[in-house]
């Protein structure tokens, strides 16, 4: 049980740090500054999924939240903008009223949770303890989550695999693909001036 | 009430952090800042899933014991088959493992690990679109884009 | 003259060490954490920082576009078709399953089928999330004027 108490001080830290950066992100304008703290977060956040035993899943965030997510946000940031403005007092009044009203809504519905922790509770009761006994027997793979991720539920890796496939498609259709400079550089000025009479021309 | 409260702590900084996203995506203009704040959002429901997956004393979802995993259903099959005696101690060693270990529960973190990643391509779709009102616009403030839209449609309506 | 002569003797060592760590990451993933999503991400990172480290002309020499492109529907692919490969390998009279790898191998008591199923899909997945990071990197980083080197 002393590990177990070792870690809830491990994992005290860490919330304290997440709620930090947390509001760190609110009061800055900084975009830069602004990814990078989601960065941050997204590291903080994966150091808690090791203390929570969930080392695939902190290894994902780790690789695609601080490292993927914090690329293409700086690369959408250099193409847009380098400061965001500060909001109004009306906005920011109303946001308040919606978060706290929210929060007040997921703040009644925690008695219903399952206990912290609890190898009784719903959650850990059925279907995922019972991925735990039988994966040895009938997939015979150490670990778990990848027996689950590939096997069990390979059909919905799949569709997870086709949504992936369809964003790059998405963004590839957006953003154009990539293959070095674009066709029309010469005349960039000339596309833009199109585009614009374009967009004019649907309104 | 307050032990039930505290037997579920873990739930309150996640849910003032999942209100911290939410707050961001509602009050800022700025839409890459809107877009920080849904990820925000996202990572904290992540940490929603996985403490619900959390037990006390639990190991990660790895069977342990073996570098040779791939022998513990073996064995218990092969144990099935022919009877061999050694393999059939090895299943029950691995039994017993199973059965002495507590383990954190799986499931959340299968829907997680695949969540990470289609949240990661939901964001590359979000800020392309958001370049291309950018570049179509000059601005990613929305009140600005409001205004171009309106001027846009008193401008040319006929 | 690179300016950057530090960051490149420093990476030219790194990416070799990211790529085979990112194999190492998908091929163990069967017993330790891992498997084709993270191994597909920590790879397109090695290109990614090859690209920010090198310049994009370069990524998009040893990585041309088009094989990005073919790699996210090859992937996709892959994973399809071990499905519908499960669908004709299976027995007379046994269900037809999609996804179901124990038709892959007849050696039911190993498993062994289980561990082709697991092994091809996670290469499906592999290819498809790599490719697909790089496509969009590619895509943003198409659009972005180089760096000026004072901004460094």
């Amino acid at each position: 049980m002393d590990h177990t108490d070792l870690t809830q001080y491990l994992d005290y830290v860490l919330i304290a740090m997440l709620l930090a950066v947390g509001f760190a992100i609110v009061r800055l304008r900084n975009l830069f500054a602004v990814v990078m703290l989601t960065g941050v977060y997204s590291l903080l956040s994966a150091a808690w999924f090791v203390s929570l035993d969930a080392v695939d899943v902190a290894f994902t965030e780790a690789a695609v939240g601080a490292g993927i997510s914090t690329v293409l946000m700086l690369g959408a940031m250099l193409l847009t903008a380098r400061e965001s403005e500060p909001a109004g007092a009306k906005r920011h009044w109303a946001a308040l009223a919606v978060v706290v009203a929210a929060g007040a809504a997921l703040f009644f519905a925690i008695p219903d949770m399952p206990v912290y922790g609890d190898p009784n509770s719903p959650a850990n009761s059925y279907v995922g303890m019972d991925y735990m006994s039988s994966t040895p027997n009938e997939i015979a793979v150490p670990n778990v989550v990848t027996a689950v991720l590939a096997s069990y539920r390979g059909y919905d890796t799949f569709g997870e695999t086709v949504v992936i496939f369809t964003a790059a498609l998405g963004v590839m259709l957006l953003l154009g693909f990539g293959t070095g400079r674009r066709e029309d550089d010469d005349d960039a000025a000339a596309g833009k001036a199109a585009k614009a009479a374009k967009t004019e021309d649907k309104a | 009430m307050l032990e039930i409260i505290l037997e579920r702590f873990s739930y309150i900084p996640i849910i003032i952090l999942m209100m911290t996203g939410l707050y961001v995506v509602i009050a800022t203009g700025n839409l890459v800042k809107r877009l920080v704040g849904l990820s925000l959002f996202q990572t904290s429901v992540f940490l929603l899933y996985i403490t619900m997956g959390k037990v006390f004393g639990g190991q990660p979802p790895i069977i342990a014991g073996d570098a040779h995993g791939g022998d513990a259903g073996h064995g218990a099959d092969a144990a099935a088959g022919y009877g061999a005696e050694a393999a059939a101690g090895h299943a029950a060693e691995t039994a017993h493992h199973v059965a002495e270990i507590a383990y954190s529960n799986p499931l959340p973190h299968v829907l997680i690990l695949t969540a990470i990643v289609v949240g990661v391509a939901t964001l590359a779709v979000g800020l392309a679109l958001v370049v291309r009102i950018r570049e179509a616009y000059g601005t990613i403030e929305d009140d600005a884009l409001n205004a171009a839209d309106y001027s846009l449609e008193t401008g040319s309506a006929e | 003259m690179s300016p950057h002569l530090i960051l490149r003797v420093v990476s030219k060592l790194l990416i070799p060490m990211i790529v085979v760590f990112g194999f190492y990451v998908q091929f163990h993933g069967d017993f330790g954490p891992g498997g084709g999503f993270q191994a597909g991400v920590i790879i397109a990172v090695a290109v990614i920082l090859y690209a920010l480290i090198f310049g994009m002309e370069e990524a998009r020499r040893a990585v041309p576009p088009a094989v990005v492109r073919y790699g996210a529907a090859l992937g996709v692919l892959i994973y399809a078709s071990v499905g519908v490969a499960t669908l004709f390998m299976n027995g007379a009279g046994e269900p037809l399953n999609f996804l179901d790898y124990d038709a892959l191998h007849p050696d039911q008591g190993q498993h062994t089928g289980q561990h082709y199923g697991i092994l091809l899909v996670e290469l499906g997945v592999l290819t498809t999330v790599a490719s697909v990071m790089l496509a969009i990197f590619y895509a943003f980083a198409g659009r972005v004027p180089d760096i000026p080197d004072e901004e460094w």
